[in-house]
């Protein structure tokens, strides 16, 4: 088997295990209202998680995510409340605002060869200080649209609802799964992780899709920003705080390699799902401090670091060749 | 007929390169070299570390651009930017380090950047279909869909060879390509090559071994110094000439080295007393004297590298104790080591010895000053004296000392490791492998020094796994074998027939490598 299956096929095997011992505590977790919900309350984390997903794929990592969430946040409710935009304009305006802030950290990386490590902690820093410089303080949005949207989902049987955003994040990964396995931009992608010079030396542009990725990851932060505001209906610059790290643990739950070159977004998909069951397990379970999901998430990713370094280094396979006679 | 032959012949090669020149610093890496690749020729391009075989064909390829002269292909003057515009005129390369991604499938590696897509996604089926088809005709027949790292380096290679071939398809460039392999994988290899130059491509093929030039090339071109000595076609000429080309001497050991197995040795320096480690080297015993040459002979894995990590702390011993006048210790780190007078030159140079990116005059330094302590600072003039000193005894060829390591060549890097231990005096000096990766006329040159440090009272313990080198050098040697020291030997006992079959335990002496298949 391909040894990049594997992790994700352990992250799967955890997620229904563990989704299996809930349940047969907790009969009520088996319906698709928790399902649903999981969609709901996680969407804005599996849309920055998939921005993560591409940026880990390629070797870098983007520590801004949860500050130009909690950015376009205040934008958001500034231009609806203040300026009097419709929302659909101001989302349009924050992703744009965001892609254009993730190209420039995407330019800082490719040409002036600085670490990205920097360059997004940077980045982190201003997007969250021009949010409090905007607004220090919470805004509450309120607009008929916001309202409209949050009563439009789709029914399943057993009551459980399909939200506007909860949909949008399984659009998102579709999308993002097509973008990473089907298309040129997700094969330069998975090069740069593998060995940016023989990337180079094969042809892959380095710095036009580095720019491209870090401008993706910025965009998706900016929808989930938006996905946020319409969440909570308020804009607040200490929104998302570690949203990112969040991020990083799902990517890396679902089995991406944190150096890059290998992994799946289908796998960020179960990371984000696994860490929704360990919270809604806590509500559930009403007596534990919330504090037990970060912990639980905190034990899963030292496992499944561990796992990775014993499927990729303790291994280097060798097929035999089959020459022809 | 005969006029097309005749135009033929007379068809400018597919590649070409006029007088090129090219410096780093006040270093002329390439001065005046002419060289052509023609169509179904096979062209070997030779020469010693440092010669200018690497720098002519990044110059070839686009990976560098020349200070002088011209490059021309099928007669036209070009000017190569890049290796993908390169490619794009038909110049395709494959490095030493197969250059792919092997996190990616074989076909992917085959096609990237150039994927055939439908409504922008990639069409993976035509793409695997096609990659069978190219690799077909390679002989390769191997699951196209599987990562390229689970395969072994021979096929990376040719997958390597066909991308290029692909993309390029007039002149293909072959850097080292058999460094890595066995011999049944070399004999494939040339197979393909053999394929290709009947298809019509210019080979232009760089290696270290001769025997493989011969087996292989049309022609051979050879570079010293960064000049061209010449080009010769292979029909009709000996090894012998094309050794005396690369290095403008001839060159035996025996005429090398003087002294040898009968030279008188002094005092005793130190003695290793039961030294050992379980699970890597069973404890021995050995003492090493002033002006003695203690080889060490042994194969790959026999506990030679693992004994020279016990001798310098690197590796702590969990048995016996160091002996050395009057005193009586374990080691328990390389610093310790230094300070009782050793030093060590470690079989990886590039993972283990030299500071890349450090000048030459600060890897000279850096044991020394670690030797002294922090807070006795060299200055920068004792820093350079000292540096010079070592640098011109050792004959180390850099344009200056203060550029970085990583520019020299392999052998030139092997001295400054040695300058560096010589600094500081010391009364040991412990060498592992210190002819490994450096052509044959700097192995001379090692060895002679070698000779000359003994001559000055060191006393030396070399790890070699070229007997004629262990022979010419050694007072003594022991070797290894299984993790343990099994035979030392003395005077009349020291030829490579003797080694060999302690090497091999009696059994069966002449059941080298090569003969099995």
């Amino acid at each position: 088997m391909n040894r990049s299956l594997r992790p994700l096929l352990a992250t799967t095997i955890i997620f229904v295990l563990a989704y299996a011992l809930a349940v047969s505590q907790y009969p009520g977790l088996l319906s698709t209202r928790v399902l649903g919900n999981f969609l709901t309350d996680n969407a804005f984390l599996g849309i920055a998680a998939v921005g993560m997903t591409f940026v880990i794929l390629a070797g870098g990592i983007d520590l801004s995510v949860g500050a130009v969430i909690g950015f376009t946040t205040v934008l958001i409710a500034v231009l609806v409340m203040w300026a009097g935009l419709h929302p659909l304009a101001a989302f349009a305006v924050a992703l744009v605002v965001a892609a254009a802030f993730g190209a420039t950290m995407g330019a800082a990386i490719a040409y002036l060869q600085v670490p990205a490590f920097i360059v997004t902690l940077a980045g982190m820093f201003l997007a969250r200080g021009a949010a409090s410089v905007i607004s220090p303080d919470s805004i509450g949005i309120k607009h008929d649209f916001y309202t409209a949207v949050s009563q439009t989902y789709l029914l399943l049987p057993g009551g459980g609802r399909i939200t506007v955003i909860g949909g949008l994040m399984v659009a998102v990964f579709v999308l993002g799964a097509l973008l990473a396995h089907r298309t040129r931009f997700g094969s330069a992608v998975y090069a740069l992780g593998g060995n940016p010079t023989s990337a180079a030396l094969m042809g892959v542009p380095v710095p036009r899709t580095t720019i491209l990725i870090y401008t993706l990851s910025s965009t998706l932060a900016g929808l989930a920003g938006a996905v946020f505001s319409l969440y909570t209906k308020a804009g607040y610059s200490l929104s998302a705080v570690g949203v990112e790290l969040d991020a990083i643990a799902a990517v890396v739950i679902g089995g991406t390699l944190l150096t890059g070159g290998y992994g799946f977004i289908a796998g960020t998909f179960i990371g984000v799902l696994l860490q929704g069951l360990v919270q809604t397990y806590i509500v559930f379970d009403g007596s534990l401090s919330s504090w037990w999901t970060k912990i639980v998430i905190g034990g899963l990713l030292f496992m499944f670091i561990l796992l990775q370094r014993l499927i990729f280094s303790a291994s280097a396979p060798s097929r035999k060749a089959l020459w022809k006679a | 007929m005969a006029q097309a032959q005749g135009a033929q012949a007379a068809a400018p090669p597919l590649l070409q390169a006029r007088q090129i020149g090219k410096i780093f610093g006040q270093h002329h890496a390439l001065d005046g070299v002419d060289f052509e690749a023609r169509a179904g020729e096979v062209h070997a391009l030779l020469g010693e570390n440092g010669a200018g075989k690497s720098t002519l064909i990044k110059i070839l390829t686009g990976a560098l651009q020349p200070d002088a002269g011209e490059v021309l292909v099928e007669g036209q003057p070009v000017h190569l930017r890049d290796p993908q515009q390169a490619q794009g005129l038909g110049i395709g390369t494959v490095y030493q380090e197969v250059n792919l991604l092997t996190n990616r499938s074989v076909a992917e590696n085959l096609f990237l950047g150039r994927q055939p897509t439908r409504f922008g996604l990639v069409r993976k089926g035509v793409i695997e279909r096609q990659a069978r088809q190219i690799l077909a005709a390679y002989g390769l027949e191997i699951d196209v869909r599987a990562e390229l790292g689970s395969y072994s380096v021979a096929i990376q290679q040719i997958v390597a060879i066909a991308r290029a071939v692909e993309l390029s398809g007039k002149v293909l460039v072959l850097d080292e390509p058999t460094a890595s392999l066995d011999r049944v994988e070399v004999d494939k290899l040339f197979d393909v090559v053999r394929a290709l130059k009947a298809r019509g491509l210019a080979i232009v093929f760089i290696t270290h071994f001769l025997d493989q030039v011969f087996a292989l090339a049309d022609r051979v071109t050879v570079l010293r110094n960064g000049r061209l000595v010449g080009t010769k076609t292979l029909a009709g000429l000996s090894q012998t000439e094309v050794v005396r080309m690369m290095l403008g001497k001839d060159l035996s050991f025996a005429h090398a080295i003087g002294g040898g197995p009968d030279a008188e040795t002094g005092p005793a320096v130190v003695t290793f007393d039961g030294i050992g480690r379980a699970g890597k080297v069973h404890p021995f015993t050995l003492t090493l004297h002033e002006g003695e040459v203690v080889g060490v002979a042994g194969l790959l894995g026999s506990g030679r590298t693992e004994m020279a990590r016990l001798m310098f702390g690197v590796d702590l011993a969990d048995s016996g104790m160091v002996r050395m006048g009057g005193r009586v210790f374990a080691l328990r780190s390389p610093a310790q080591a230094v300070a009782a007078g050793f030093g060590f030159c470690p079989e990886d140079r590039k993972l283990d010895g030299i500071f890349a990116d450090l000048s030459v005059r600060e890897n000279i330094i850096i044991a020394l000053q670690a030797r002294l302590g922090w807070f006795r600072m060299l200055t920068t003039e004792e820093q350079v004296d000292i540096a010079g000193r070592f640098a011109d005894a050792l004959d180390i060829r850099a344009a200056h000392h203060d550029m970085a390591v990583k520019l020299l060549s392999g052998g030139n890097q092997q001295k400054v490791i040695l300058a560096r231990w010589l600094a500081t005096d010391p009364r040991v000096l412990i060498l592992d492998e210190p002819t490994r990766g450096i052509d044959v006329g700097a192995h001379a040159e090692i060895v002679r020094t070698i000779n000359r440090l003994r001559e000055d009272g060191l006393a030396l313990l070399v790890i070699s796994s070229e007997l004629d080198e262990v022979v010419a050098y050694s007072n003594r040697i022991v070797v290894m074998r299984e993790r343990q020291m099994v035979a030392e030997l003395r005077g009349e006992q020291i030829d490579p027939a003797t080694i060999v079959q302690a090497i091999a335990g009696q059994a069966a002496p002449d059941q080298t490598p090569e003969e099995t298949p």
